[in-house]
């Protein structure tokens, strides 16, 4: 064999990688350069950034009003992923594992809210859970309650609004990885003696880890930042690290600051998925 | 031998309208290697998930030792499955694997061990211990499948066409070491396979199903030699078939008229008037120049294939059907375009109640009953 050079007959190489390169300079790249910029300048006295160099904004963040904030936002996304994990994977594995004709049908019903706006959808649980929401207004009706009770602003209704947004991300690297599990392995556990609980803990649960660990990285970290729950369903008694950011940006019109706040997200999302990637996670089932 | 394990009393299996297993009755004996026979979708896979306990019978018993089991899940059962996949579990060692069985009944540790180190010679696995299904060839994965089931030391192992993803020459190989292990263990193996070599070649006897339905059971020389079934003398090795009718029943000696003409069989129970298929296997074939007594097919030789040690010679009968003579390379054959009588000698030939015969019957024993 004689060595061949490869010659494309259609365009050069970097006429194709080109766009793409542009693409994700002009749209990813700069603006995280210049949020990176932002978060080590100061404000003038009338609160616009004055490019200076500057580290306040990073000694702020490690108030200890912003430190609880932080722990509080690791409980939050903790919690919800616990429950998520929980109450998903005995769904996925059902639909995963149905023989029924309805499972394109259970899928759907996963993936439906999942095309609908969030904010739209946590609005909704808003009007449902209010004082006068239906909720409370039904079980008035019925005279189970005699006054309403106040499910709104708590942090058990910011979880609940979570887990609500988070599910599907939980369900589907948890169906997929389910779905993969090869039927003849789990005979082969009931052959060998194995009861179901045991096939559960020893064969299913191991081989299916590697959608419990995706699906908890997908949820987790989205945690952190979805303030419109924590605001709505949460009325400020339960922030996020993203509630912290968006008032930066918003009401407090402090944007070195919540650039600052915004960097130190991205680094725990990148620490968090460095270590899912040393733990041997695929890559692809993150969508990433 | 002797003892019957494994009894199989009318067992039928229905999915929806689809009739998988039809009144199935069967016994196995104590230290015998039983295979399944049978084309895919003949049900000899559903039968073996029967025994397992991956499936329940829709009706019938089945019973091993003696004991229904029908009601008993697979982790209760005594008999372990070598599946057509392997189902090692990818995520344990090669060890952890063939110790599963043993840990789930909580086998003493020190135990385990021995009895994990004895299989693994056995199955001439040593040092393999630590490895993952997926760091081994297809023949070791076989072996450890193997192992992990007979460690338990169960009654009966089944085993789902488990040579079925390996390549021939191992395959050869595989059967005679199956074979080994089974004689030496002396426990019963129900085999499951499609490949009428593997069933002749290891089997004690032979089980051929068909459509959900067990055609005959009998040794491999039987099942070759005096098939019950016209389905079982096709599906078993090469034969002629030739469908007719008995003209005359002298004895045993039975003339049967077919379409180009009359040809001759040994059998008991037939009469005169009956449907009948007769099987001549291409070895037992014969030729000659002159007319043979009972016998007045003419055909004439079209082709001849030469495959080595033996010779194949096609001859082809008025109607177009084809009849393949066999003979050993270096003896005499017909030369292309003679034309010859076929004949046999009568005791060679298979004489099979036609189907269709019995259907007449059927039909004239209600009627008339």
């Amino acid at each position: 064999m004689t060595k061949h050079k490869f010659k494309s007959k259609t365009l050069p190489a970097i006429s194709m990688v080109g766009p793409v390169t542009i693409w994700l300079l002009v749209f990813v790249a700069a603006p995280l350069v210049y949020v990176f910029i932002m978060s080590f300048c100061g404000l003038d006295e009338f609160y616009n950034v004055s490019y200076h160099f500057t580290l306040n904004n990073y000694k702020r963040l490690a108030d200890s009003n912003y430190v609880n904030i932080y722990l509080h936002s690791l409980v939050i996304a903790l919690t919800t992923t616990v429950v998520c994990i929980l109450l998903a994977y005995p769904f996925a594995y059902i639909i995963a594992r149905t023989k029924s004709k309805k499972k394109n049908l259970l899928y759907m019903l996963v993936i439906i809210p999942f095309w609908t706006n969030s904010l739209i959808r946590i609005y909704g649980w808003r009007s449902l859970l209010g004082t006068n929401g239906w909720v409370n207004t039904f079980l008035m009706n019925l005279h189970l309650i005699s006054e309403p009770i106040d499910f709104l602003y708590k942090q058990g209704t910011t979880i609940f609004g979570m887990v609500y947004c988070l599910f599907p991300f939980m369900v589907l690297p948890l169906y997929t990885a389910i779905e993969k599990l090869d039927g003849s392995l789990l005979e082969a556990s009931a052959d060998l003696g194995a009861k179901g609980p045991k096939t559960f803990f020893n064969v299913i649960l191991p081989l299916t880890s590697g959608g419990i660990f995706s699906g908890s990285i997908m949820v987790f970290i989205p945690c952190l930042g979805y303030f419109f729950v924590a605001d709505i369903l949460g009325g400020g008694n339960s922030d996020v690290i993203g509630n912290l950011v968006e008032r930066q940006f918003q009401s407090g019109n402090n944007w070195p600051l919540g650039a600052a706040l915004s960097i130190i997200l991205i680094l725990v999302t990148l620490i968090l998925v460095k270590i899912y990637q040393k733990l041997g996670g695929d890559m692809d089932s993150l969508g990433v | 031998m002797g003892k019957n394990i494994v009894e199989l009393t009318g067992v039928n299996k229905i999915y929806g309208t689809n009739h998988v297993v039809k009144d199935l009755t069967l016994t196995v004996e104590e230290g015998e290697f039983l295979t399944l026979l049978g084309s895919s979708g003949c049900g000899k896979t559903t039968t073996l998930r029967m025994i397992a306990g991956f499936e329940e019978p829709t009706t019938g018993s089945i019973k091993v030792e003696g004991e229904s089991i029908e009601e008993k899940e697979p982790y209760e059962r005594d008999v372990n499955t070598v599946f057509q996949s392997y189902a090692l579990f990818p995520h344990k060692t090669i060890y952890d694997n063939i110790a599963y069985g043993l840990k789930m009944k909580k086998v003493p540790k020190k135990e385990i061990a021995e009895r994990v180190k004895e299989m693994m010679e056995l199955v001439q696995l040593e040092g393999f211990e630590k490895r993952y299904p997926n760091q081994l060839s297809g023949g070791q994965k076989q072996r450890v499948a193997i192992a992990r089931a007979l460690i338990n030391r169960p009654k009966v192992l089944l085993l789902d066409e488990p040579l079925g993803a390996l390549d021939l020459k191992l395959r050869k190989q595989m059967q005679l070491e199956l074979k080994r292990l089974q004689k030496k263990l002396n426990i019963t193996f129900i085999y499951v396979t499609h490949d009428q070599e593997e069933a002749l070649t290891m089997s004690d006897r032979i089980a051929i199903m068909h459509d959900g339905v067990m055609d005959q059971i009998a040794t491999p020389t039987e099942i070759y030699e005096h098939p019950a079934t016209k389905f079982v003398a096709t599906f078993i090795g090469e034969t002629n078939i030739f469908e007719g009718m008995a003209k005359i029943v002298d004895g045993d000696t039975i003339t049967i008229g077919i379409e180009n003409g009359d040809i001759t069989g040994c059998g008991a129970d037939f009469a005169a008037g009956e449907f009948i298929t007769v099987s001549v296997r291409p070895e037992k074939m014969k030729y000659s120049y002159e007319p043979v007594d009972g016998f007045s097919i003419a055909a004439r030789i079209v082709d001849y294939i030469y495959v080595g040690n033996i010779v194949k010679c096609v001859a082809e009968l008025p109607n177009k059907t084809q009849v393949k003579i066999e003979r050993l390379a270096g003896e005499e054959i017909p030369a292309i375009g003679d034309v010859v009588c076929l004949y046999w000698n009568k005791e060679d030939a298979v004489l099979i109640h036609n189907l269709d015969n019995r259907f007449y019957q059927a039909v004239e024993n209600a009627v008339f009953a």
